[in-house]
Order: structure tokens, then C-alpha cells, then sequence
């Protein structure tokens, strides 16, 4: 089959490979009729996650067709049309049957390496570093999806492939970000990022009733598709923002700020994501937390820090004393998608959201390694990049 | 289509180009020059004819150093063109060479000049080559989005329209009760 394959830094070849097959009586196979590339896979083209492995196929937005199902898997029959959550769950663990999918205690093949990095072993997930299972990630024709009665989504008929796709990552996260801020109708949201994650963590912040959402970025065609929704917008190169932020709530700040960007946050004037640009270069830093910084700073005294973008490893200069004086809440972690996934898809069906919107550019499988180039790039206005294998 | 830009050699199923690849082995020969320059800048500056200029010699190779880390990063073009600046100043300083010393180290001087020649051209048509990949892949920036929104009903109807959601005990951070008012103003405690 056709699959793209990490081989190292920014290098992404879409090679020939042998098909999936059934390896555990819990699998199944799916035939993969649509995937997509996400943000936090530039975090692994840019080798800022550790662990990867030459040979690794990514991607872990895919939902497909069921092809093959292994001998205890009874919830699932050839034909039937699932996403696939990136969180790899099976569904009997204490952390599976509290809701915590992304951190299933059984999912996780390579859990001794993990317990050693993070202290606790996090769920496998899909394409995503053998820190987290080394399991084949989605963006290929076919994948061998583990644990399977208790790692798919149902799709109804209804739903296109466009409407449910993001079902697997980007819209339950951008819906927890927003459910992890317990949104008020008085609050103001301030959303730091207006990538695809941002955009859902805008539309969540509105379908859950925010006073006021504020979408932070730099880039023209994100913040017309951010104000589309609803939110008022803050060009960082153009105006301070803490200032409009304080502006915009008579001086208190937003009681609920999300950090939609994460480890790649983009050099600005200031002097502090200067600073982390030179440091993660000369290996001294992994992350480069400047929204964390500037949430921390505007933030509204006892207010919450939700922070779905991805970190890797160790950030510099936290203002803790000011996070701690303030009594703010931080509330993170990787999206426990299945948690959420039945009402949004129920939403979705409804006409509340059709997440379709955010797909800017469709292409071929085979044209992935250069749509990666694209996407990082911000080429051609891309923020979404859908791929049919 | 310029001779750089077919340097670029874009392949839809390969993310990096020739290019990148070029622009990498910069990287990592800017890096060792640069600590060859700052671990001997005396063997250096013997065979070069640059002797009594090993301050200038491990200069250099900081700057070496600090280019080969940049042209290794995700943005390697300025740090290419930086070599190319450096380059210039290094022919300089090589021509200089040629005046003075024995026959011998004007002879490495002369090879060392034709050498930093070859890697200056190198890095000239790597330099912009990277420059025309950026260009000619931009396409249309700042496009505008703004029919997405992305809510069948529309945006107004969709503000709160997910207010039956319960939030999970465990993310409920705000006090139900609307914090009490004096003379119709909030004050502090």
C-alpha cells in the first residue's frame, strides 16, 4: 500500500509499503477513505516530539471503511464506515472507564520507555513517536486500528466524509479546550492560534455561549475565517495584545484563556520568543512557550488556562509566581476524544457546526510530502489540508 | 524559470527538495569549519599565511558555528545567504594571504581561495534557490474565509445554542452564583 513515511527532519516521502494485517484478536483493518494532516504533525516534521523512527508512517486524523475485523471484535462488521479517534482506547482500564481515553493505561505498547519519560505512561496513539506506542499512523490506504471495539466512531450515513473526518482530533479538542474552561454567558475567551484547532475551540467557545470570543493570530485568511464565526480578532503583528485583551474587558482581562498554538509558537518582537527561537536552535530549550507567557500575564485573577497545543518537553522562563498569585486554574492535556464524540456527532447532525468548513485544500495522497511543505509554510492560504488515499 | 529555481526540483510525493538537502550539508560544514577555526586557529593561520590573525580566525568560526545551527533549523534561507555574506568577507581575508608569507602558504592560500570560490557559488545558487522555493510556492496569501463560518443556522442563531451541555464535575471552575453587587457596582472585599 501507499502510506507516508517519516525518514527525518522535514522529510516525508509517500512510499510503497506492505499492507496491515491482524496482529491481536482486537483488531481490525480499515480501508482509509479520508485523513488529514494536523498541526501537531509539524510538530513531528520539525523532530521537536522526540522518538520517531525512520520508517514510521504518520498521521492520525483517518477514518475509513472496515475491511477486516479480528475474533473478539463483535462491534464491528466489514463494511461499516468509522473514524478513527487518535487516542487509542481499550475501553476496560480505570482511566478508559473514567473517561481519561487519552491516557489509557493499556494502549501504550511501549509503556516502560513512556513510564521513564513521563512518570506515567500516556495511551498509544496513532503515527505519533514510539513514546506513544510506535503504532502506523493514518495518512495510507489502509491501517490496522488496535483495541477496535473501543477506538472507532460510528458514522451516520448522513455525515460525508468532510462533516465527520474531524471527529477523530480536531473538533473534540477544540470542544474540550472550550468544555475545560466552563464557559459562562459573561465570560470573554481569548483563543491564542487560529489554525484548525483554534477555529473549532472558537465555534465550541460560541456553541457553549461566551460573552465574547478573541481569535489571536497573524495571518489574514485565519482571522477573516475566525471572524466568519463570530469572534473579534487581534492581529498580533499589528497591536499589542494585552492591551486590546484589556480593552475589550474594561482592563480584568478574559476569564478564560486557550493556548491553541503550543511548542511552535512564532517569533514575534518580543524579546522572549526570540530568546526560546535561539535556544530550541541550539538545543538549550524543546519548546518555545511564548502564548503560555502572555495567557499567564493577561489573564483575569482566578481565571483558567485551557491548553490543548501540544508541548514536548521543557519550556523556560514560566512566570509561575504570577500563574500562582493570580490562583489561576490550568487545565491541559490530549483531547480524551470519545468523551465527546456522540454529542458533537449529534450536533453535527443537527446543523448546529459542519466542521467541513475548515477543509482549505484537498489532495491525493501521493501529493501529502509536498502539501506538508504547503501547510507549514502557510502557502496558498492553506489552513486544512484533507487527503484522499 | 531561472537557473535557480531548477535547483529547486519540487516533487509532490517528497518533502524535501535538493535544495533542503544541499542547504543541510552547509549546515553541517559550516559547523565543522567553524570548530576547526576556534580548536586551531594557529595550525590555521600558519597554512593559510594568516599568521598573528588567530583572534580573527576563531571570529570567524563563531560565526561559522552560528550559521551552520541556523541553516539546520526548519528556516535555513537566512542562514545561506549569511554564508554567502561570509564568504565574501573570507575571500578577503584569503587574498590578503596571498601578499605576504613563503611560497608555500601562498600556495594553500591559493588553493583556499579557489576552495572558498567553489563553496561561495554553492552557497550563491543554494541561497537563491531557497529564496525562488519561497517565492514561487506562496501562492495566494490572505485569502479570505470570511463565507466559513462554519454553522448551517448562522452565527448569530449559533451563540449558545450548545448551552445544554453539562459541563463534567471535574472542569467546573466558575461559582454559580452571580458574585453579589453594592450600589449596583462591584467592590473589593
Amino acid at each position: 500500500m501507499k502510506a507516508l513515511v517519516w525518514h527525518g527532519k522535514q522529510d516525508i516521502r509517500c512510499d510503497t509499503i506492505p499492507d496491515p494485517e491482524i496482529e491481536d484478536p482486537k483488531d481490525a483493518i480499515i480501508k482509509v477513505t479520508s485523513c488529514a494532516i494536523c498541526g501537531s504533525d509539524l510538530h513531528l516534521f520539525h523532530n521537536y516530539i522526540p522518538a520517531m523512527m525512520p520508517g514510521d508512517v504518520i498521521g492520525h486524523e483517518m477514518m475509513g471503511e472496515v475491511v477486516e475485523t479480528g475474533s473478539d471484535v463483535s462491534k464491528l462488521k466489514k463494511g461499516d464506515r468509522i473514524v478513527i479517534p487518535f487516542t487509542i482506547n481499550c475501553d476496560e482500564c480505570d482511566q478508559c472507564r473514567r473517561g481519561n481515553y487519552s491516557l489509557c493505561e493499556r494502549s501504550n505498547r511501549n509503556k516502560a520507555m513512556a513510564d521513564k519519560v513521563f512518570g506515567h505512561a500516556t495511551a498509544g496513539l496513532f503515527g505519533y513517536t514510539h513514546l506513544t506506542g510506535g503504532y502506523q499512523g493514518g495518512q495510507a490506504e489502509y491501517l490496522r486500528v488496535p483495541f477496535a471495539e473501543g477506538t472507532h466512531i460510528p458514522v451516520p450515513d448522513s455525515l460525508t466524509d468532510e462533516q465527520a473526518l474531524f471527529l477523530g482530533d480536531i473538533f473534540p479538542t477544540g470542544w474540550q479546550a472550550a468544555v475545560q474552561c466552563d464557559i459562562q454567558p459573561t465570560d470573554t475567551v481569548a483563543i491564542w492560534g487560529a489554525g484548525p484547532v483554534g477555529q473549532m475551540a472558537i465555534r465550541s467557545a460560541i456553541l457553549l455561549g461566551a460573552k465574547q470570543v478573541v481569535a489571536i493570530d497573524r495571518l489574514p485568511e485565519r482571522l477573516s475565517m475566525a471572524e466568519a464565526a463570530g469572534a473579534i480578532t487581534i492581529n498580533f503583528e499589528d497591536e499589542s495584545v494585552v492591551e486590546r485583551l484589556n480593552d475589550l474587558t474594561q482592563g480584568k482581562g478574559p476569564e478564560k484563556c486557550i493556548d491553541c498554538v503550543g511548542l511552535e509558537a512564532h517569533a514575534t518582537g518580543h524579546i522572549d520568543s526570540m530568546m526560546d527561537r535561539v535556544k530550541q536552535a541550539t538545543m538549550m530549550e524543546s519548546d518555545r512557550p511564548h502564548v503560555l507567557r502572555e495567557m499567564i500575564y493577561v489573564c483575569r485573577g482566578a481565571g483558567v488556562l485551557s491548553i490543548p497545543g501540544v508541548y514536548g518537553g521543557l519550556v523556560d522562563k514560566i512566570p509561575f509566581g504570577m500563574a500562582m498569585n493570580k490562583g489561576l486554574t490550568f487545565r491541559m492535556g490530549q483531547t480524551h476524544v470519545r468523551r465527546w464524540t456522540k454529542d458533537l456527532t449529534r450536533r453535527i447532525e443537527e446543523g448546529q457546526i459542519d466542521p467541513s468548513f475548515v477543509i482549505t485544500h484537498t489532495a491525493r495522497l501521493e501529493e501529502g510530502p509536498g502539501m506538508y511543505r504547503t501547510f507549514e509554510q502557510k502557502n496558498d492560504s492553506c489552513i486544512k489540508v484533507m487527503l484522499k488515499p | 524559470m531561472n537557473i535557480a529555481s531548477t535547483l529547486v526540483t519540487s516533487r509532490p510525493d517528497r518533502s524535501l527538495t535538493l535544495t533542503d538537502r544541499v542547504a543541510r550539508g552547509l549546515g553541517w560544514f559550516s559547523l565543522g569549519l567553524g570548530l576547526a577555526e576556534i580548536v586551531a586557529p594557529g595550525k590555521l593561520g600558519r597554512a593559510l599565511g594568516l599568521e598573528g590573525k588567530e583572534t580573527l580566525l576563531r571570529a570567524y568560526g563563531g560565526r561559522e558555528i552560528g550559521a551552520g545551527i541556523w541553516a539546520l533549523s526548519d528556516t535555513p534561507a537566512p542562514a545561506i545567504w549569511a554564508r554567502v555574506a561570509g564568504d565574501i568577507v573570507d575571500l578577503g581575508t584569503l587574498a590578503a594571504g596571498l601578499r605576504g608569507g613563503d611560497d608555500s602558504q601562498r600556495r594553500n592560500a591559493f588553493i583556499a581561495l579557489a576552495a572558498v570560490g567553489g563553496i561561495t557559488l554553492v552557497d550563491l545558487l543554494t541561497a537563491m534557490s531557497l529564496s525562488a522555493e519561497t517565492t514561487e510556492n506562496k501562492g495566494e496569501t490572505g485569502r479570505d474565509y470570511s463565507d466559513r463560518s462554519g454553522f448551517p443556522g448562522g452565527a448569530d442563531k449559533a451563540r449558545g445554542a450548545a448551552r445544554d451541555f453539562k459541563t463534567p464535575a471535574e472542569y467546573r471552575s466558575t461559582p454559580v452564583e452571580e458574585p453579589k453587587r453594592v450600589s449596583g457596582e462591584l467592590e473589593p472585599a
